[in-house]
C-alpha cells in the first residue's frame, strides 16, 4: 500500500514540539516545586514524541531532513501546529486549561492511531504516547477541577482562561485534504468524528470544576496551513536562535 | 539463533547500568528487546526507550557503545518503539533492588489504571514498609517516577510508576 505523505505526521509532531517548548518555559518558574517538575516532565514527554514524529516525517519526506532540520530550520509559515498550542502560557490557570483542552484531544487522536495497522511505525509511537498522555490528562483535569471549584478568585481566573482559549479548540476538529487522505487510508478517523467524544469529556470535567462552557461562535483557525498568530514567531525565534546562529552546533 | 558472538554481546549488555538507576542494568529494566547477528555479521541490538522523552536513552546508547568497543565486533544499536515498553517487564529481583535503594517499585500490573481513574494506589514506604503513604506529585525526579511521602516515618520517596 502506498504510504501517505509526510504532512500529517508533521502536524502531530508540530503540535507536540510547540507545546513542549511552551511548557518548558515554566521550568524554574512554576508556582510550586512539584508543579515546576510536573510541567517540565510533561514537556519532556511531548518533546520525545515530537522527536520520533519529526524523524519519521523527515524520512517520509525523502529530502534528507532530520528532526533537527525540521525543528530548527523551518519558518513560522512552515509549521503546521494548531494555534491552541502556541498561545502564550499566561498564568498557571491559563496553562493548565490549555493543557486540559489539548490533552483530551491528543488522547483521542493517539488512541485512534495506536489501534490502526495501516501505519505501523506511527502506531508504535502513538501506543507509547497514549500511556504518557493519560498521565498528562489526569493531571490537567485534576487541576482544572481544583482551580475551578476552588476559591472565588481561582474560579474566576480559570473561567476567564477558558473563555479566551475556547475559540481555539474548533480548529482541532477541522478537516482538509490531508486529514481526509488519512481517513480514506484508514489511518485516522476524520478530526470531526471525535469532536462529540471530546466535548463530552471536557464538559464532564468543566461540570465538576463548576465552570461554564463558553457560548461562542468565534473561531480561530489557520495553523494547519501555516497561518499562525505572531506568538509562534517569537517562540521559534527563541527555540531556533542557537542553531540559526551556529548551524549544526553540538554539545 | 544465539551464536557465540551474540552470547558474548549479551553478557556485556548485562553489565550496562541504567544511568538514573545505577543499581539496575538496562537488561533488568527490559530495555534490550533483542540481540542478533545480521547476514553481514553485524550484531544488531534493539533498544526501546522507557518514556518517549527519556534523556537517558542517548546516554544508554553511549554506554553500550563504550562497553562493547573493546570487543572489536561490528555492532549497531537500533531504537525500536514497538512493542511499547512496560514496567511489567521489570523482574521481581529488580523490583526488590529498587526497594533496597529507597525507590518504591511499580506495584502490580500496568493493566491496573487505578491512578488514572482517580483512585489512590497503595504504595508501601520503601524505608519502613508502612502502607500509610501519600502521593505528593504524580511527576517525580524523572519521567518514570512519582513523588510520595510516608505518613508514618515521614520519608519522602520516589515511586517507579506502573506504566
Amino acid at each position: 500500500m502506498a504510504k501517505l505523505g509526510h504532512e500529517w505526521i508533521l502536524r502531530l509532531g508540530d503540535d507536540a514540539l510547540v507545546l513542549a517548548q511552551r511548557l518548558s518555559e515554566w521550568c524554574s518558574h512554576g508556582p510550586a516545586l512539584e508543579e515546576d517538575i510536573a510541567l517540565s516532565n510533561i514537556a519532556l514527554d511531548l518533546l520525545g514524541q515530537a522527536r520520533a514524529l519529526l524523524t519519521l516525517a523527515g524520512e517520509r519526506e525523502g529530502q534528507g531532513r532530520d528532526e533537527d532540520a525540521l525543528a530548527y530550520f523551518r519558518t513560522d509559515r512552515e509549521f503546521s501546529n494548531a494555534l491552541l498550542v502556541e498561545v502564550p502560557n499566561g498564568h498557571f490557570g491559563d496553562t493548565i486549561v490549555r493543557q486540559m483542552l489539548f490533552d483530551q484531544f491528543a488522547l483521542l487522536r493517539y488512541e485512534a492511531l495506536a489501534g490502526q495497522s495501516a501505519e505501523p511505525e506511527v502506531a508504535a509511537i502513538a501506543a507509547k504516547a497514549v500511556k504518557e498522555v493519560r498521565y498528562h490528562a489526569a493531571h490537567s483535569a485534576q487541576w482544572v477541577v481544583r482551580l475551578g471549584d476552588g476559591t472565588d478568585e481561582s474560579h474566576n481566573k480559570v473561567q476567564e482562561s477558558l473563555n479566551v482559549l475556547w475559540p481555539y479548540t474548533q480548529e482541532l476538529f477541522e478537516d482538509d485534504a490531508v486529514s481526509q487522505a488519512c481517513a480514506a487510508a484508514g489511518v485516522l478517523p476524520l478530526n470531526a468524528s471525535y469532536h462529540a467524544r471530546w466535548k463530552e469529556q471536557v464538559l464532564a470535567i468543566l461540570e465538576e470544576a463548576t465552570l461554564n462552557c463558553p457560548e461562542t461562535s468565534a473561531l480561530l483557525t489557520g495553523g494547519r496551513e501555516g497561518k499562525h498568530t505572531e506568538h509562534l514567531s517569537y517562540l521559534l525565534a527563541e527555540m531556533q536562535v542557537l542553531q540559526r546562529t551556529y548551524p549544526g552546533a553540538k554539545w | 539463533m544465539v551464536t557465540e558472538r551474540v552470547a558474548r554481546v549479551q553478557r556485556v549488555l548485562e553489565q550496562v547500568m541504567d544511568p538514573e538507576l545505577p543499581f539496575l542494568t538496562v537488561t533488568e529494566l527490559g530495555m534490550i528487546r533483542g540481540c542478533s547477528e545480521l547476514e553481514d555479521g553485524t550484531i544488531e541490538i534493539l533498544l526501546t526507550p522507557t518514556y518517549s522523552g527519556c534523556p537517558a536513552t542517548d546516554a544508554i546508547q553511549e554506554d553500550i557503545e563504550a562497553a562493547l568497543s573493546p570487543m572489536e565486533t561490528r555492532f549497531k544499536i537500533r531504537v525500536v518503539h514497538a512493542p511499547t515498553w512496560t514496567t511489567d517487564w521489570i523482574s521481581d529481583a529488580a523490583r526488590e533492588k529498587m526497594r533496597q535503594n529507597g525507590i518504591a517499585p511499580p506495584e502490580g500490573s500496568s493493566a491496573d489504571k487505578a491512578f488514572l481513574l482517580g483512585k489512590a494506589q497503595e504504595v508501601p514506604c520503601p524505608r519502613c514498609n508502612g502502607k500509610d503513604t501519600k502521593l505528593v506529585s504524580p511527576f517525580g525526579s524523572t519521567a518514570c517516577k512519582a513523588h510520595y511521602q510516608c505518613n508514618a516515618c515521614a520519608e519522602p520517596f520516589d515511586h517507579f510508576k506502573c506504566f
